[in-house]
């Protein structure tokens, strides 16, 4: 993905964390958010191997081979970290006690579905921790390019993947377009600068809520 | 009591066809010198329990890549290729389990529970001829616990009572396999005196260890 469509996306979903909140990022774009977090706002960050207080990355030179993410990617430690076990880190997960958790998708739906974790017959490396981040994180966001690599939509009216979870997201951002699951059906909140909401809908399958007013991100 | 053994006597202990959990999370903390023993002496048919099958060249991948393991419960095969390859091929039967409920189920085993109720997986395949449980209003999977011979894990410093300190991240998954072992080895970077560590930072007690073996100077 283009460094400007994944600095948009994880720009977007940094608005989503408040001062306080214990978050776990899924590898990969949504990591993107970390570097974008306002001045003033102090989030926790969670890596699911054992884990509270992630740091950012360390200088070249500085890695530590018994410190690192769910990854396997090098991390440093900051003031009031902890470290656990991995029973007690998905306690904390399950358990309801991280406030947002932020997934990649293959497909996400308007039931807020999710699938991420296996193509049938292509590709199957496992769901690791997802199932149980999007069963008890308090709040899913699904962050993703809008549509595959081959233009065909990602947000869709039914999950046809194995899922991940079911019912769980209840936000998804991508580099088009913020949607949000309510008892209306999915919403679709805001647009990207630059780009329609005929061009949003077109590149979307799902059904989507069109309210009277629609912010730019 | 504790006793320090070699690798080597470590990997001759456990037989072929061994139930074989397997501290680590992606390499970080995965008792390396053992998995190097277990592979110098070509211990195979195994059955292995860990969190992610790790590299070829790194962690339990090792086993892997040697064709050591004829099944295996397990959360993620995303960074091995061998496995992934082996699985199609039909050498290899995979188990997939949602991380957290590996850590349960393993967890149960060691506790003695026969198993847990967790809601994660509700609605997708990992229920499929499972029991949905009803208790306090909510659904839940009823996963049985998970059975092991042997534990094998990583600590960082250990006392001559077995007690064991872990580094950072890399506890992982390895307090949680030592519990489930019926004979748990643990491969210490240190072994020191009893009394040395203080009862405070040990984060797993020496009851659940029964054997040391120094881990191997890289």
């Amino acid at each position: 993905m283009a460094n400007d469509k994944r600095a948009i996306i994880g720009a977007r979903i940094a608005k989503e964390l408040k001062d306080g909140d214990y978050v776990n990022l899924g590898i990969g774009l949504p990591t993107e958010a970390a570097n974008h977090i306002p001045p003033g706002v102090h989030v926790v960050f969670q890596s699911e191997n054992g884990m509270l207080g992630v740091g950012p990355t360390p200088e070249a030179g500085k890695e530590d081979k018994d410190l690192v993410n769910a990854g396997g990617g090098h991390i440093t430690a900051l003031p009031g970290a902890s470290y656990f076990d991995s029973a007690t880190s998905f306690a904390i997960i399950r358990g309801g006690h991280i406030d947002i958790t932020v997934l990649g998708a293959l497909q996400v739906d308007q039931e807020g579905n999710l699938a991420n974790w296996m193509i049938p017959g292509k590709m199957v490396p496992g769901m690791g921790g997802a199932m149980d981040l999007v069963t008890g994180a308090k709040k899913v966001i699904v962050a993703m390019e809008h549509c595959d690599k081959y233009g065909n939509p990602k947000v869709l009216k039914q999950c046809n993947l194995p899922l991940t979870a079911k019912g769980k997201v209840s936000l998804i951002i991508t580099d088009m377009a913020v949607m949000e699951l309510r008892s209306e059906g999915l919403v679709l909140c805001e647009i990207a600068e630059g780009l329609t909401v005929e061009e949003v809908v077109k590149a979307t399958e799902a059904d989507l809520v069109i309210p009277c007013v629609i912010n730019r991100f | 009591m504790v006793k320090l053994i070699t690798a080597d006597e470590a990997a001759s202990m456990i037989k072929p066809g061994s139930r074989v959990a397997i501290g680590g999370f992606l390499a970080a903390g995965a008792p390396e010198t053992i998995i190097d023993a277990l592979v110098l002496r070509k211990v195979g048919d195994l059955h292995m329990i860990v969190i992610a099958s790790d590299w070829e060249d790194r962690g339990v991948g090792k086993l892997v890549v040697n064709h050591l393991v004829t099944s295996a419960q397990v959360s993620h095969l995303g960074t091995n290729k061998a496995i992934q390859a082996q699985m199609n091929a039909g050498e290899i039967a995979i188990e997939l389990v949602p991380q957290g409920t590996l850590m349960e189920r393993v967890r149960a085993f060691g506790a003695g529970l026969g198993g847990v109720l967790t809601p994660t997986g509700l609605g997708t395949v990992v229920e499929e001829g499972k029991q949905i449980v009803s208790c306090n209003g909510k659904d839940y999977i009823l996963e049985p616990a998970i059975a092991s011979d042997f534990a094998i894990i990583r600590a960082h410093k250990a006392d001559k009572m077995g007690n064991l300190t872990f580094s950072k991240t890399s506890r992982n998954s390895n307090p949680i396999m030592a519990m489930a072992g019926k004979i748990t080895i643990a491969e210490v970077d240190e072994i020191v005196e009893k009394g040395e560590l203080h009862p405070e930072q040990i984060a797993c007690p020496g009851v659940f260890v029964n054997f040391l073996v120094k881990t191997k100077e890289s």
